[in-house]
């Protein structure tokens, strides 16, 4: 059994412009940040962004790498609008693959079973079906004959999640109320990647949870990624909440001088540019 | 506390109307979305609708008082959608006569004029559980013509749809003016009650199509006393639904 340990940078070196990548999370809930910020610094770009979209989409769409991102929505939750986001939309800076909630949500399901589609309610009779002229229906061969939508699979190239820990082998643990759809992402991906708030030993991943807790499989999982404050400025619970404060700027500050101060040469210099806005705005 | 004498807000009118939305809905999830609505469901809950279930707005399912009695993660309520036990009471950016909904975008979709939050789940939602509506500010910018995106599917489309909508049900719009529905031959939006002090006129003129209207308006029902008592010192002491809905005559 290998270790998988590796840096956020040697995640996106193996990823490259042009694929179709699966970000988990939801809103502005446990998103892998800490990989994003990494995407945002190498040159990576013309990305198929599979998403329920936060601010992961926000600044990937900001920086000018979405080539088209498939999803039902964009939101900071605490911050209805993405700003970003919005921007980019408002411009035509970006393709649209928008579908519902629960489309998603079996457009992943198909891709993790290797089903072709999934037949699913939502959808019909709305202008999902207008903005997305290569959906497809299909018809029940049961005596019901319904109609319904097939949502095709959401395959993609590699997905991002974050987690509360894992171990060296991709063991990856959610401790918080909700694993959002992460398994469904790297059981849906060609590849995944998984930041954690901390790597530790298989044995003391059930020391004090539940085995319930044990999201990801190691089967689905190519690399492991010690990010400790990883999610930030979204919340990892147990461990954190939103940071709202920082997110309120975020969301009120022009794009360039938000990147400039914060996409800097590593992960380190990010939590030490964090560092300094607060002791700034305590100041 | 007294609240004896205290005139009824336009704003407890809201949640009172709102409340009403659940009356009946038996053992299902209540899924209220903003402020005023969450208030009504849980006045339901703790006075005339006292099976429904609620959510702590995460993962959790709560009692009134915050006890968790049940696990509901993002997944299992999108399960729990298709399984239909559910009553949704969403906001809606623009509405139609036949009460298509629309939250995702203004203006042309490949371009937007102004992008808003996207489809999210109005069309799981309105193809599979009983769907309400509910819009803090009543005017013909919400209540158009037609909408620009349809995310929440109307009485017309969902007919046109056939067995495939066959769980499809609007129950009724809340605003700050009044209480509407879609029980006409059409399936078109119709006023059921006005708000004291609100005039069909106001609503007509607030109304970006023509608005079925019966001979006689009743009022929307007066709270009780445990109901003002309710809201005013358990659900909602700090007065958070006057933010949602200003006091009567304050309406810029």
């Amino acid at each position: 059994m290998g270790d998988k340990t590796m840096t956020a940078e040697e995640v996106v070196s193996r990823l490259a412009s042009g694929m179709t990548l699966g970000i988990g999370g939801w809103g502005s809930r446990r998103k892998p940040m800490a990989l994003v910020r990494a995407l945002l610094r190498s040159g990576i770009g013309d990305l198929t962004v599979v998403s329920y979209g936060g601010p992961d989409v926000g600044m990937l769409a900001a920086a000018g790498r979405i080539r088209r991102l498939v999803t039902a929505f964009v939101t900071l939750d605490s911050v209805p609008l993405e700003p970003h986001y919005r921007a980019a939309r408002e411009r035509g800076g970006l393709e649209l693959t928008e579908v519902d909630e629960g489309m998603f949500l079996s457009g992943l399901q198909a891709a993790a079973h290797r089903l072709p589609f999934l037949p699913v309610r939502a959808g019909a009779g709305s202008d999902v079906m207008r903005v997305n002229p290569q959906l497809r229906t299909v018809t029940s061969p049961y005596a019901d004959g319904e109609t319904l939508v097939a949502m095709p699979a959401l395959r993609m190239d590699a997905a991002l999640v974050h987690v509360n820990r894992a171990d060296r082998l991709g063991n990856g643990q959610c401790l918080g109320p909700d694993p959002y759809f992460d398994d469904l992402f790297c059981e849906a991906a060609d590849a995944a990647f998984v930041s954690c708030e901390r790597i530790v030993d298989t044995a003391e991943l059930t020391k004090e949870a539940p085995p319930q807790s044990l999201l990801l499989k190691r089967l689905a999982v190519t690399g492991v990624v010690e990010a400790p404050n990883g999610a930030h400025f979204t919340s990892c619970a147990p461990e954190y909440g939103r940071d709202e404060e920082f997110q309120r700027w975020y969301a009120t500050t022009p794009w360039a001088e938000f990147a400039e101060r914060f996409t800097g040469a590593d992960e380190a210099a990010y939590g030490e540019a964090v560092r300094r806005w607060r002791k700034e705005r305590e100041g | 506390m007294s609240t004896v004498g205290t005139a009824v807000t336009r704003a407890e009118y809201c949640v009172i109307a709102c409340a009403e939305a659940w009356r009946g809905a038996g053992e299902v999830l209540a899924s209220p979305m903003g402020l005023i609505p969450a208030l009504g469901a849980r006045l339901a809950r703790l006075t005339f609708a006292p099976d429904l279930l609620l959510t702590d707005g995460e993962a959790l399912l709560v009692r009134p008082d915050g006890t968790p009695e049940g696990w509901l993660p993002y997944r299992q309520h999108l399960a729990l959608v298709a399984g239909g036990r559910r009553h949704v009471m969403m906001g809606a950016s623009q509405l139609d006569r036949y009460g298509n909904q629309n939250i995702s975008c203004i203006g042309d979709w490949s371009r937007p004029r102004r992008q808003l939050l996207g489809v999210r789940g109005a069309p799981l939602n309105t193809l599979n559980n009983a769907t309400s509506y509910w819009v803090p500010r009543h005017s013909v910018r919400v209540f158009v013509e037609r909408v620009d995106m349809v995310c929440g599917v109307g009485y017309d489309r969902a007919a046109a749809l056939g067995d495939t909508a066959r769980f499809h049900r609007i129950a009724g719009v809340v605003s700050d003016l009044g209480v509407f529905d879609f029980a006409t031959p059409d399936h078109s939006m119709r006023l059921v009650s006005l708000h004291p002090g609100v005039s069909v006129e106001q609503v007509r003129a607030a109304t970006g199509f023509p608005l079925a209207v019966p001979d006689e308006v009743p009022r929307t029902r007066e709270p009780g006393a445990e109901e003002l008592r309710l809201i005013r010192t358990v659900l909602d002491p700090e007065g958070a639904r006057m933010r949602e809905v200003p006091a009567e005559g304050a309406r810029g």
